[in-house]
């Protein structure tokens, strides 16, 4: 196990190095993509585009260049960004980390919860209408790109249908600190949470079903059934189980996703300033050292993500150790 | 795995009844066209493309009109009533204009106008066709590009799969839309830098490489494992025993094997994709202006979403049973040549 965990380590180190050469190079060895240029405006002079160069350290080797960013990111942790300068980028991650992650929290709560239900109801009622509408209605979430849901949504809590009693709780769009004031951060959520788990509940519903319905041909449930337990209890307490790990492994992969900036289209939609939104305007104003630390932030929780995964089944099936 | 020509029990039959043996295709399309479900998907989904080519058509005979150039002072017939395409706003402090709403009248501005009075309708159906053809040619690129790394990583192995495996690691634990919006970002400002001429000749065929790349992990590394378990299979090891070379084995064993597995792949992968090219130009990094695409009539509509909602609404709701079209194609075609599927249906 302790080899497997060390391993494990490694190579998540290894795919973070990966991921941080990969953007370096994105945005600095991209022909045509001069870091200077963008930073100098479009119609500076060759002198000042020089200056750019030898104030921001444009003008030494790469290696050396990434060297310097990746110390002060994560050593000295006083990277600052190229567009505010003196604006620190590590502080500025963390500021916005519990956006994100009261976003992404609740929604996977909704979604995880959303989804058991459906996979249940559908499994239990399989060929009835009850499953085929459940599976459409999942098929249907599935189908819809999130930030036009999210401005659907918008259009009817916050305009169409906001003066009814149905949406006249929803308040304006923006993010409200959980510290400050618990009702009114949970309220401004709750759109945005139903939005963002929509895709996966109807995605997640749908694995589960298949999982539970294939699950109930194995040998171990037609021994509950023999020895007479009731069909719920074979659903809830036999094949949920064994189902779930399904949806442990997608689980692990969008949670790491979306905590690490996959969220941005509700982000962006809901105007909540989290790491999606900080990561997106970084990359419009290519402000390097700002993408770079959301980047490595981003790809540090799905690395996690994958090996808490694979560490979950290595617990469960001692086969994959020593794979 | 889905190899059936190869198997003991056809074998048997081939010599037992003088038949001719049906192939795995055969059946499979067979399969198929008994699927209720996913051929009313399928003639959907032929039936948008249809619409969404005849876009010129329709913008040229029918709405008369260029749904290309902004149009802020035009004035069109109503009902036998003339009324302006962009009105004086009532709500509000009664400043500025609104474009017309619907008229449900497919001659002119059936679903209204945008924000620089051209025709919704007639956008949507050019925008379906930048939508519907950067979804395809992405994913031929990402099946064409994943089917190529996991067929070498898979079937030569060594130094060659770990260092493709190590790629396919890095690129997967890079959220998928954050290396799609870099790429954007960086490509279209290198686009700035060559010219007008080459951004425009250049904008669609961006985003289709971008969407291409970004899957490649995501089909590449399944058709690794398959390539994998297939090297150990008793038919290939048979053929391996026999001095079958290798590049037959590759060709003639594998690779036919391989390629239902993408075939799989294809509407679920389209459909990936028109969400993608959607939510790039939604961002306004995908299809660039003055093109469009259901992601960026969607943008255009969102300053109008209080006033003038179906501007954002149809490209949506284009996108939702396009995408959903897709899904049950692919949840069909799926059925039809995983044989994994059919424990399912047998259970089902």
């Amino acid at each position: 196990m302790l080899g497997f965990l060390i391993r494990r380590v490694g190579q998540m180190a290894f795919v973070m190095f990966g991921i941080s050469v990969l953007v370096f190079l994105i945005f600095f060895a991209t022909p045509g993509a001069d870091p200077a240029a963008r930073i100098a405006g479009r119609n500076a002079s060759p002198e000042t585009l020089a200056a750019v160069r030898a104030d921001f350290g444009f003008d030494r080797p790469l290696p050396v260049q990434y060297a310097i960013m990746m110390k002060r990111l994560f050593i000295s942790q006083d990277l600052t960004s190229f567009v505010n300068r003196g604006w620190k980028v590590v502080p500025a991650v963390l500021a916005v980390a519990p956006v994100t992650l009261s976003l992404v929290i609740g929604a996977a709560i909704l979604w995880i919860t959303g989804a058991v239900a459906i996979g249940l109801i559908a499994a239990a009622t399989r060929g009835s209408v009850i499953d085929r509408s459940l599976m459409v209605l999942g098929l249907i979430g599935v189908s819809m790109p999130v930030f036009w849901l999210g401005e659907v949504m918008n259009l009817l809590t916050q305009s169409r249908l906001h003066d009814t009693w149905l949406f006249s709780w929803v308040p304006p769009l923006g993010y409200k600190p959980l510290a400050k004031d618990p009702v009114a951060w949970f309220l401004t959520l709750v759109i945005p949470w139903v939005t963002l788990a929509t895709l996966y509940m109807g995605l997640y519903g749908r694995v589960l079903r298949a999982s539970l319905v294939e699950a109930g041909q194995e040998d171990y449930i037609r021994t509950a059934r023999a020895k007479g337990l009731s069909e719920t209890r074979i659903l809830t307490r036999h094949a949920l189980r064994t189902s779930l790990i399904t949806i442990v492994t997608l689980f692990g992969l969008d949670f790491g996703a979306l905590v690490g900036g996959a969220a941005l289209l509700t982000e962006v939609v809901f105007g909540l300033h989290g790491l999606g939104k900080l990561t997106y305007e970084a990359l419009r104003n290519l402000d390097l050292p700002v993408i770079m630390a959301t980047v490595m932030y981003a790809s540090f929780f799905v690395v996690t993500a994958n090996a808490v995964v694979d560490l979950l089944y290595a617990v469960l099936d001692p086969r994959i150790r020593t794979a | 795995m889905t190899d059936r020509t190869a198997s003991p029990g056809d074998l048997a039959g081939e010599i037992v009844s003088a038949e001719p043996s049906r192939g795995p295709w055969v059946t499979a399309v067979r399969k198929l066209r008994s699927d209720g479900a996913a051929m009313i998907a399928l003639l959907l989904f032929l039936l948008i493309v249809a619409l969404c080519l005849l876009a010129p058509f329709y913008a040229a005979y029918v709405a008369e009109t260029d749904p290309f150039r902004s149009n802020l002072s035009g004035q069109i017939t109503v009902g036998g009533q003339s009324v302006p395409i962009m009105q004086t706003s009532t709500e509000g402090l009664g400043l500025g204009f609104t474009p017309i709403s619907p008229t449900w009248d497919v001659t002119a501005y059936f679903l209204g106008a945008d924000g620089q009075g051209r025709d919704v309708a007639a956008r949507l159906l050019y925008g379906g066709r930048n939508s519907l053809l950067i979804a395809g040619m992405a994913t031929i690129l990402t099946l064409v590009l994943a089917g190529l790394v996991g067929l070498t990583a898979g079937f030569f192995g060594g130094i060659v799969d770990w260092v493709l495996s190590r790629l396919l690691d890095v690129l997967w634990a890079f959220p998928v839309y954050l290396l799609a919006i870099s790429l954007s970002i960086v490509l279209i400002s290198k686009g700035i830098d060559i010219g007008p001429i080459s951004i425009r000749s250049g904008s669609l065929s961006l985003p289709i490489f971008i969407i291409g790349i970004i899957y490649v992990p995501y089909v590449a590394r399944p058709i690794r494992g398959q390539v994998l378990a297939l090297k150990q299979s008793e038919f290939v090891l048979a053929a391996v025993g026999l001095g079958v070379p290798s590049h037959r084995i590759l060709f003639r064993d594998i690779l036919p094997n391989v390629m239902t597995t993408l075939i799989v792949f294809v509407p679920l992968m389209m459909a990936i994709n028109m969400i993608t090219e959607s939510a790039l130009s939604f961002l306004s990094i995908g299809v660039q202006p003055p093109d469009a695409s259901w992601g960026t009539i969607i943008q255009d509509g969102q300053v109008l979403l209080y006033t003038r909602p179906v501007v954002s609404l149809a490209p949506g709701i284009a996108i939702v049973i396009t995408v959903l079209a897709l899904n049950v194609l692919g949840d069909g075609v799926r059925d039809a040549l995983d044989p994994k599927a059919k424990l399912r249906l047998r259970s089902g």
